[in-house]
């Protein structure tokens, strides 16, 4: 679009660099001091930064050239494990997927929130509520997202609303765990379903009783009662054949045994379903007469256990479920960026868009975000170089079993150096490793001061 | 504009406006369906922390509000009547106050030269500290370790501050010499004439005028510090740990420890979001000024 060219973009709100004009006088004696007055002024920060920032690196690069004893010299064989070593390996691939998926799923969540609350009179307060989680620690999130991620569906609220979707689309299966007694005429008949030894004959009702039925499945189901004998049609029952507190006859239908509603039963001859019906709420059923002659089988669909959810942390899902914990995090902070960098957005060329003719999905992909691309490539920038670093996240939520799927540098790199799998070699390696993929930023940042500095 | 252009305006434009009315209802429901969901696992957190062991064990926090006789204040008095739990709150406490009022000071010594003293290299040194900004702390632990063996301090509160005043100050020097830049010369000169020396000029006119950037850079470390977990980690004193590290030693045994890691993590974020939440507008421009960390 020719006007959004024609005009500057909205300067960024760097977060990675906000020059400042230089003092007037630059370069002179400023205010016209001795050397030795501002050595006063510096000489606390230069000490600290000097002993536990630039000494560490010079140290670090030393001692990845060393075993791990610290005495022998290996070269660069440390910087060859971090590269073969198959648990640094999860580790390299692990960040890998952090890197990618976490700035820039953030980032467009962030886009997304910032560009949608700036039409909404309670904005601020939804922008509170996504930013409220950087202000936690990550041990805090980690500890929420712990409970969030729990596998049981009844505790855990992230499989309880799956399970619940889930089960709104494919119904459970009403009598989980419900089999026939070992002596009756159902047996197993593989893959977990059920079928009569004998075959059934129309106009002879047939019962087929169930046991280990769950007590919830059947509150508030009604008695059984017998099948009426149909001629021409295949009859029965299916009921729960346990009288509550004792006696009954087993493979009878006795006062006050439950009734099984909706269960499936087929008719099956030669191993070809040739009809198939429901019971009914009194757990009665009714096979036309093609059933005759066949044998009477109840699926396994009848009694699958009911589906337990997603295993958020189990091996192959830990990584993603952690990164979700991240987002939630993080994307309060690229869409306050983002909302910062669009209060710069002119709105006339917005208006100029629309009276042009074009729609808000258009408006947005062609004008907003390509003004806004300085600021999403800082928002970008700045978390990648902080998802480079993520540990506390992964070694709180991971459980012990899968804590090895879920490795992360920073976290082999605790490992190597204090925790499990002690070589301060390795350790170092790594740690030179994570200061190299940042080495970009501090030229980009140096070079963007220098040059704000000449103007 | 003429009645009759009114009416031609109003006719075109309304199956727009219906359609930006939608837009707009959609908009709001989508982002307070958001909203929800972005508090969720907060809320989650409270109302487990808030229930018997027992129960968290047995169902999902959500059932309070079907049986909302099951909140209680159990899992609190538990973790109140654990000397380690307040000791290390406290800790926690001694670490970040001790680390937020250093980094301001030095920051501010440091920023104030960068800013307006004059000695050789100064452009160059600056760059030097700016280049720091994004080093990653991890990879001063194993140094500093062996460096703070050597000096006595491993494993002490005091090591701990120091760590985390010298990773705090890049970002400090940074955010505080572009302020300090922007104080009017004149000022300084006045003061200056009046005879004041340079240590007075600092604590009496920079460090006051400085005191929105020093609020943010204040805010900010404070968090950082109080939500720190991998220094404290190594460098603090693993029989008197801070609030952090002390529940992280509980989250091996997540299921025996639901109950106190619930109370304890709300506990742990009480003050950070008290702080974020009286402090919102000074948070936003730290972030905004350079959040590399």
């Amino acid at each position: 679009m020719t006007t959004a060219t024609a005009v500057p973009p909205p300067p960024p709100p760097d977060s990675v660099v906000r020059p400042a004009p230089a003092p007037r006088g630059k370069g002179r004696g400023a205010l016209g001091t001795r050397p030795w007055v501002a050595a006063c002024f510096l000489l606390p920060a230069l000490a600290l930064l000097g002993a536990l920032v630039v000494y560490p690196i010079g140290f670090s690069v030393y001692r990845s050239l060393f075993d791990a004893s610290g005495h022998g010299f290996v070269g660069m064989d440390n910087y060859q494990e971090v590269f073969t070593d198959a648990r640094i390996r999860t580790a390299l691939k692990n960040n890998v997927i952090w890197v990618v998926v976490a700035p820039s799923v953030a980032t467009a969540l962030g886009l997304i929130f910032a560009v949608l609350t700036e039409r909404v009179r309670w904005g601020t307060a939804f922008k509170l509520v996504v930013f409220m989680p950087m202000a936690i620690s990550m041990l805090a999130a980690g500890i929420i997202f712990r409970l969030v991620y729990e596998q049981n569906p009844d505790r855990g609220v992230a499989n309880a609303v799956w399970v619940g979707i889930h089960d709104t689309f494919a119904a459970p299966a009403p009598f989980p765990g419900a089999h026939p007694r070992p002596t009756g005429d159902l047996v197993a008949s593989g893959d977990g379903a059920f079928a009569t030894k004998s075959a059934a004959r129309a106009g002879s009702a047939v019962a087929l009783p169930l046991v280990a039925v769950k007590p919830e499945d059947v509150s508030g189901a009604r008695d059984a009662i017998p099948a009426r004998d149909v001629a021409g049609k295949v009859t029965g029952t299916v009921w729960m054949d346990f009288s509550r507190g004792g006696g009954g006859t087993a493979g009878k239908i006795d006062e006050g045994e439950k009734a099984l509603a909706g269960v499936t039963v087929e008719a099956v001859k030669d191993g070809r379903t040739v009809a198939s019906t429901t019971t009914d709420p009194d757990g009665t059923f009714t096979l036309p007469t093609v059933a005759d002659g066949a044998r009477l089988r109840l699926p396994a669909a009848n009694f699958a256990s009911a589906y337990n959810g997603v295993d958020w942390l189990g091996p192959s899902l830990v990584t993603p479920s952690i990164i979700g914990a991240y987002i939630w995090m993080w994307a309060g902070f690229a869409m306050v960026l983002i909302a910062a960098g669009l209060a710069g957005v002119p709105r006339e060329l917005l208006e100029a868009a629309r009276v042009d003719g074009a729609n808000e999905w258009q408006v947005f992909r062609r004008v907003t975000v390509p003004l806004l691309a300085p600021v999403l490539a800082v928002v970008v920038v700045t978390l990648m170089i902080n998802v480079l670093k993520i540990f506390d996240l992964v070694y709180i939520i991971a459980p012990g079993s899968s804590l090895d799927n879920a490795n992360v540098l920073a976290l082999q790199l605790y490992q190597s150096s204090f925790g499990t799998d002690v070589n301060q070699g390795v350790g170092s390696a790594i740690a030179v490793f994570l200061l190299l993929l940042v080495t970009p930023v501090v030229i980009v940042n140096i070079r963007r001061i220098r040059r704000d500095r000449q103007r | 504009m003429s009645l009759q252009d009114t009416v031609v305006r109003g006719e075109r434009s309304l199956p727009a406006r219906l359609a930006a009315r939608l837009g707009a209802g959609a908009t709001r429901g989508f982002l307070v369906v958001v909203g929800l969901f972005w508090l969720m696992p907060t809320v989650g957190l409270l109302l487990s922390s808030l229930r018997d062991k027992s129960d968290i064990a047995a169902s999902g926090w959500w059932q309070v509000f079907a049986h909302p006789s099951q909140l209680t204040t159990e899992s609190y008095r538990t973790l109140f009547a654990n000397d380690k739990v307040t000791h290390s709150l406290l800790t926690t406490a001694l670490i970040t106050v001790p680390a937020t009022v250093l980094v301001i000071l030095v920051g501010a010594l440091a920023g104030y030269a960068f800013a307006w003293l004059d000695f050789p290299g100064r452009d160059w040194w600056f760059m030097v500290v700016v280049g720091l900004l994004v080093v990653p702390v991890q990879v001063a632990l194993i140094p500093v370790a062996k460096l703070f063996s050597a000096l006595g301090i491993f494993e002490s509160t005091v090591g701990v501050v120091l760590f985390h005043t010298a990773f705090g100050l890049p970002f400090a020097v940074f955010l505080l010499r572009n302020f300090f830049a922007e104080i009017p010369r004149e000022l300084l000169e006045a003061a200056r004439l009046d005879g004041a020396g340079e240590l007075r000029l600092f604590t009496r006119v920079v460090l006051p005028l400085g005191g929105p950037a020093i609020a943010s850079l204040g805010i900010f470390q404070f968090l950082w510090v109080w939500n720190d977990m991998l220094v404290a980690l190594i460098f603090a004193d693993s029989g008197n740990p801070p609030i952090t590290v002390a529940l992280q030693q509980q989250v091996r045994q997540f299921g025996d420890n639901v109950d106190i890691l619930a109370s304890g993590a709300f506990l742990s974020m009480v003050v950070p979001l008290a702080v974020f939440f009286a402090f919102q507008r000074q948070f936003v421009s730290g972030v905004m000024a350079g959040a590399v960390k």
